[in-house]
């Protein structure tokens, strides 16, 4: 093979020295984004370039390795935030309707939220249980990877400016009451009532490189495998379908599903035109 | 021509008045053509859009909503759900995204292109529609920049010549041709 000639092929530089960057972070950091989609990594590393001032990827590289406090800001980019209470309603309903009244024959209920983000979707679930009269005896174990977006989530404090919306979604999710009777205002923000939160659990959690901390009856994981490739999906679903007692219950994003992976025959659709599984008996 | 060779995939992006194109464009392509296709089209968020089984029957290839990791075959059409950007993942899967609205757009067409043309590099083929908006400018320059071929409609004839308009202008084009011609070159695709 003659160097020399070989051509300036961008995107395969750009990816060799992504997966370089990657690998470093695992080393230094132990967190694991080695396994994520190629696609949306690409476009948000250029975005990090451009915001931090570095013309290539190894100066990115430079200052996360060197600067710790740097990599928390850096973290922003490998993860994406993005969340609203009771998004897709009819997930939520879905879960009122057809899970709650299987899961409350159980003496008590465990319920993970994978990749909870700032918690939205930790407290939609946990008013979901209250008017269900199920609150006092479940746990919500809520985790992400995501320090700040965790710190968030237990602090169930939402700009008040998003609770028109949120509002909408409660109700179309069958909410039996008004959402204001949730939440207080002040200060432009909406502070969610601390009865909610007695049985919630945060936890710092990797889908990527963690295993199972507890049986659980009902695994809600919504629009954070979008971000794996599916090896790496194939890994996460592998740990739900641990955790989930015999018959659990796996609900995933509106565009996420179980039928290309690996653990497809494991589950069963459960809720029509929703991604709710059941885990099929052994 | 114009033409990608071997055409491997095909990207198009439309904004304001691209349902009518779309169905237009859709129908034209035969039964026989063995790309893959992948469309933004920019709906309103927060409804189903029912736009893909719509123009479904218009296409004589199957028309489909994209499913996350979604394994890419020969000679169907996904589509971008609504509220979710679609990305080319590999030659072998589909991604989707929560990214932030580029443009004010989930899904945009430069994130679609520009994926695309990261998979596909010469054999990708963009066909930028009629829009308002300027999404698409980005992705068409990267599609050009890998090596792959961009065709624009005519701003002319557009139903809305803003977004054909601003990708010209920023990234120029391969062909710019009416619809109806467009439509032609495609019957006649040597894929
Ligand atoms: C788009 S948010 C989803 C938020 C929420 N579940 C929802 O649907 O509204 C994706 C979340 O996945 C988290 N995440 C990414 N990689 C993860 C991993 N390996 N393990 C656990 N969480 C992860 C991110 O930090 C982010 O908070």
């Amino acid at each position: 093979m003659v160097f020399a000639e070989m051509t300036d092929d961008a995107t395969e530089l750009f990816d060799i020295e992504l997966k370089l960057l990657l690998d470093a972070v695992y080393m230094r950091y132990h967190y694991d984004f080695r396994g994520y989609a190629m696609s949306s990594l690409r476009r948000r590393m250029r975005h990090a370039m451009g915001r931090f001032d570095c013309e290539r990827m190894s100066d990115l590289q430079h200052r996360i390795l060197h600067e710790p406090a740097f990599f928390a800001d850096a973290m922003q980019y490998f993860t994406v935030q993005v969340s609203e209470m009771f998004r897709d309603p009819a997930y939520f309903l879905g879960l009122r309707e057809q899970v709650l009244p299987v899961l409350k024959t159980y003496p008590s209920i465990k319920v993970w939220v994978a990749g909870c983000s700032s918690g939205e979707e930790v407290w939609s679930l946990a008013i979901l249980l209250a008017e269900e009269d199920l609150l006092d005896r479940s746990v919500i174990y809520a985790t992400d990877i995501n320090p700040e977006a965790l710190a968030k989530a237990e602090h169930g404090t939402f700009a008040a400016d998003r609770m028109p919306l949120f509002s909408r979604n409660y109700l179309a999710a069958g909410g039996r009451g008004s959402l204001s009777d949730y939440y207080t205002s002040a200060y432009g923000n909406a502070m969610f009532d601390r009865r909610l939160k007695k049985q919630m659990v945060f936890a710092d959690h990797s889908l990527a490189t963690d295993s199972v901390f507890s049986e659980v009856h009902l695994v809600s994981c919504r629009n954070v495998l979008i971000y794996f490739n599916r090896e790496l999906q194939d890994r996460a679903v592998g740990l739900f379908r641990e955790a989930l007692v015999r018959r659990g219950f796996l609900g995933l994003g509106g565009k996420e599903s179980l039928q290309f992976g690996a653990h497809a025959d494991a589950f069963e659709p459960f809720v029509a035109n929703q991604r709710i599984y059941r885990k099929v008996a052994p | 021509m114009a033409w990608p060779s071997p055409l491997e995939a095909l990207v198009i992006g439309a904004s304001a008045g691209g349902v009518a194109a779309l169905q237009t464009m859709l129908g034209s392509l035969p039964g026989s053509f063995q790309a893959p296709v992948f469309v933004v089209l920019h709906v309103p968020k927060d409804r189903p859009s029912g736009i893909p089984e719509l123009l479904g029957g218009y296409c004589a290839l199957p028309v489909l909503e994209a499913d996350d990791k979604q394994p890419v075959r020969p000679g169907h059409v996904y589509f971008a759900p609504p509220d979710y950007h679609l990305l080319v993942e590999s030659r072998d899967a589909l991604a989707l995204s929560m990214d932030e609205p580029v443009l004010f757009s989930r899904p945009s067409i430069d994130v679609l292109f520009e994926s695309a043309a990261a998979v596909y590099d010469r054999g990708l083929l963009a066909i930028l529609l009629t829009g308002a908006s300027s999404d698409g400018s980005e992705g068409v320059a990267a599609v050009r920049a890998a090596g792959g071929k961009a065709w624009i409609q005519c701003p002319v004839e557009a139903a809305a010549p803003a977004m054909p308009n601003a990708a010209l202008a920023h990234a120029g084009a391969d062909a710019v041709l009416r619809l109806g011609e467009m439509c032609e070159r495609l019957k006649g695709s040597p894929a």
